[in-house]
């Protein structure tokens, strides 16, 4: 065991670090581009340096790099005020699963711009029918010569509106049980019968959208797997989704630390009191145990093992986490809490907008339910739910509509 | 980097866990709850044979020179297996007390025998209710005499010596002393966890030994509580896991409207949260591990971290534990009780969650100076 650098590492970090102090963007150079058109510049740049999903092979448009240093490398990134938050689905969770399942010559081209920042990626899974009990989706795809056509509706999909493709789980056989009649595909998000209909959320944000396929044409070649295989080229995706789940909206211990030295209580600054200093304690700990898990993790996939379900504290944690220290932070300001206004709120409103964004990470990308119940079976090897519908025919199965 | 036990480490812990199968299952746990002796001497005798009390010392004081990542792997197996023998007092105190402000002539009397287990050393903080500081011992220490009562000292009445923490007019206003205890009016304290023995230390003008300079104790203090912290965290850690175990094992058995209690989300998401908690807290054990081993300099920083997530960590396994098994887990017959009494005796032993929370908090403000 050994948490300091071998020189190997001391050698990759410190030119990773001179790299980025040379090239991280200013925020003039960024003044009055959107997130998207600012994410671009930023992973076009880290791309043409060969600093973009270092993990990749080469081929594929990474650096071939091993997964300590990806722990180097997030680390130093990590210090910087960077954007990109935009390539998380595309990179995090569709590319894992091009790699595990698409053909060669489908890698070749689709890779190399995820990692360049060219092309946007989203991932249309939920469904209105089927969010928790995701293989109850009900979207059909109807095989037409070379092509499927697609009816139905998606839900919840984040980037829908500037993504250029979409990773997608439809139903190709209604008449056997529901994980045994699913296809995986990816498509082009221009192509004709796609509608976009962005959904406002609580935080008064719209990143996420209904979908709806009117016969959308898809080429039997962009099929992943076989036919009736969706649901297990969509465990890859989703075993990957914990890269792509952030959802801490800027505020980790880091902030609401510093919140607590600079508000008064009792006439001193509130991180004197041994009641703001016990709950920052145990942030800090859940957020140490947390990157100590990810290192971790990393060490046993440098081994090669596979990312286990494990993972799925990150996001468990994190998103509870930020909820409670978000509402700690207002409660700090007493009288001034609730204020948004960006011109008064502390920190332009930071504490208040990541507290309404907040319950999205506790269901985004898996529940908490749904975690615990994946921890629980995987990882503790207790039985599963009672399932009603299982062995079941799809179209057998009882639904709230009939 | 690497944050994983090497695979000598690894065996190590396999052994560990083997050897105290066999010489330290529940009953021999229960033959010290319910009996009178004080702890379990023919488990320490084999312990102290297999070396563990030896592992830091040097090998110039007849230790085995091994690092403070194998001691830790030891301390989980330990806690995993609820010893009740006096290895925390001995060996995370009383050596480390040693090691760190002994003199040559101090190490050379008592560190082979600490290392053969033939000697039992302990440390001796409190004295009333509430956090310690010098200027509320009452203890104090005068012309290598010492006077007051010091309680509760953890194995205080099987130890042949105390390192103990008293008043002093200098420097940071304590000092350390090493008392032989045989002279020492000793009365044996019931506490939560009669597994581990303690007990109240009468000192009367007694003959001391200064262990250090005076009016450094306290910064001794200090640092070796940083360093006992990352120990008894494993400690904590390996018997949260055995909570865990416990628990599940019980659920899988355990049938309720026709199935397994374990199917149930109540129960399911209970232990999946056990899990969580155990998980971030053995990773900061690791991170502690590290630091003990290098004595870095994040060492205050990470041992605080691994203290207050395995508190919190032992504390949530052994009551979920306990609830878990329902009735018969509030039953004296069954080992639930194990783990709830060890759990808040390890958690209070060094220091409170809260006091370690505020160590964590001053910890991270002395890395990052306020901007005035």
């Amino acid at each position: 065991m050994d948490f300091n650098d071998t020189p190997e590492e001391a050698a990759f970090r410190a030119e990773a670090r001179s790299w980025l102090e040379a090239n991280v963007p200013s925020r003039e150079e960024l003044a009055g581009l959107d997130e998207i058109a600012a994410s671009k510049l930023w992973q076009k740049r880290k791309y043409d340096a060969g600093w973009a999903c270092i993990r990749w092979p080469e081929e594929y448009g990474g650096r071939g790099a091993s997964a300590i240093e990806q722990v180097i490398w997030n680390q130093e990134e990590g210090k910087f005020s960077t954007p990109g938050g935009v390539f998380g689905i595309g990179q995090g969770m569709a590319a894992p699963t091009m790699m595990a399942w698409a053909r060669e010559e489908h890698k070749r081209k689709h890779l190399p711009p995820l990692a360049s920042g060219e092309h946007i990626w989203c991932q249309l899974f939920s469904e209105p029918a089927g969010g928790s009990d995701l293989a109850a989706l009900r979207t059909r795809a109807e095989k037409d010569g070379d092509e499927w056509v697609i009816n139905g509706q998606k839900i919840w999909t984040s980037g829908a509106h500037y993504s250029d493709y979409g990773i997608l789980v439809v139903r190709t056989d209604p008449t056997v049980p529901k994980h045994k009649g699913l296809s995986y595909f990816f498509l082009d998000m221009k192509s004709p019968g796609i509608d976009i209909r962005p959904i406002k959320q609580i935080s008064g944000g719209a990143n996420f959208n209904e979908v709806y396929f009117n016969d959308v044409r898809i080429p039997d070649d962009q099929r992943l797997g076989e036919v009736g295989q969706g649901w297990q080229v969509a465990i890859t995706t989703l075993m990957n989704e914990r890269f792509a789940i952030g959802g801490g909206g800027g505020v980790g211990f880091k902030q609401v630390f510093d919140l607590a030295r600079r508000i008064e209580v009792d006439g001193e600054p509130a991180i004197r009191d041994r009641n703001v200093r016990s709950k920052l304690a145990t942030w800090y700990a859940q957020e140490a145990g947390l990157r100590f898990t990810g290192y971790r993790s990393m060490s046993a996939l440098s081994r090669g093992d596979i990312p286990g379900p494990e993972n799925s504290i990150g996001k468990l944690v994190g998103a509870s986490k930020t909820q409670d220290m978000t509402s700690f932070a207002m409660d700090l300001m007493e009288l001034s809490g609730a204020v948004t206004d960006p011109e008064y709120a502390e920190r332009h409103g930071l504490f208040q907008n990541a507290y309404m964004g907040s319950p999205g990470g506790r269901i985004a990308g898996g529940s908490d339910e749904i975690m615990l119940n994946i921890l629980a079976e995987r990882v503790l090897g207790m039985p599963q739910d009672v399932r009603l519908d299982k062995g079941i025919p799809f179209n057998e199965v009882p639904t709230g509509a009939n | 980097m690497n944050f994983e036990f090497s695979d000598e480490q690894n065996l190590l812990r396999d052994q560990a866990q083997a050897f105290l199968r066999d010489n330290c299952p529940p009953s021999a746990v229960r033959t010290i709850l319910d009996g009178d002796a004080p702890y379990d001497a023919d488990l320490w005798q084999k312990v102290a044979e297999m070396g563990w009390t030896a592992t830091v010392i040097p090998e110039r004081f007849g230790g085995l020179g091994l690092s403070y990542l194998e001691l830790c792997v030891i301390a989980e197996e330990l806690g995993r297996a609820v010893a009740p023998i006096p290895f925390s007092s001995s060996v995370y105190l009383a050596t480390e007390a040693l090691l760190a402000a002994g003199s040559d002539a101090q190490k050379e009397r008592w560190l082979p025998k600490l290392a053969t287990g033939e000697a039992i050393g302990t440390f001796a903080l409190g004295e009333r209710a509430g956090q310690p500081r010098p200027d509320t011992l009452a203890t104090r220490a005068a012309n290598g005499r010492l006077t007051g009562s010091k309680m509760p000292v953890a194995d205080g009445d099987v130890a042949d010596f105390a390192v103990v923490v008293a008043a002093c007019d200098d420097g940071d206003g304590a000092a350390l002393h090493l008392v032989e205890t045989g002279g020492v009016e000793r009365n044996a304290l019931a506490t939560l966890d009669p597994t581990r023995s303690h007990a109240r230390l009468e000192l009367a003008d007694t003959e001391a030994e200064p262990l250090g300079a005076a009016g450094e104790g306290w910064q001794h203090t200090q640092r070796l509580l940083d360093r006992a912290a990352v120990l008894f965290a494993w400690e904590q850690v390996g018997g949260a896991q055995a909570a865990l175990e416990m628990a599940r094992e019980y659920a899988m058995g355990r049938y309720a409207f026709g199935r397994p209690i374990a199917g149930y989300q109540a129960i399911k998401h209970k232990l999946a949260n056990v899990y969580v908690k155990n998980t971030l807290a053995r990773s900061n054990c690791y991170y502690g591990a590290w630091a003990l081993s290098t004595d870095a300099d994040e060492l205050p920083l990470a041992a605080a971290t691994a203290r207050v997530s395995a508190c919190q960590a032992y504390y949530f396994a052994s009551k979920e534990n306990i609830q878990t098994h329902g009735g018969m887990g509030f039953t004296w017959e069954f080992d639930c009780q194990f783990h709830y009494r060890r759990a808040k005796l390890l958690s209070v032993n060094i220091g409170s969650e809260a006091t370690w929370q505020d160590r964590l908090i001053a910890a991270v403000e002395s890395a990052e100076p306020a901007v005035a």
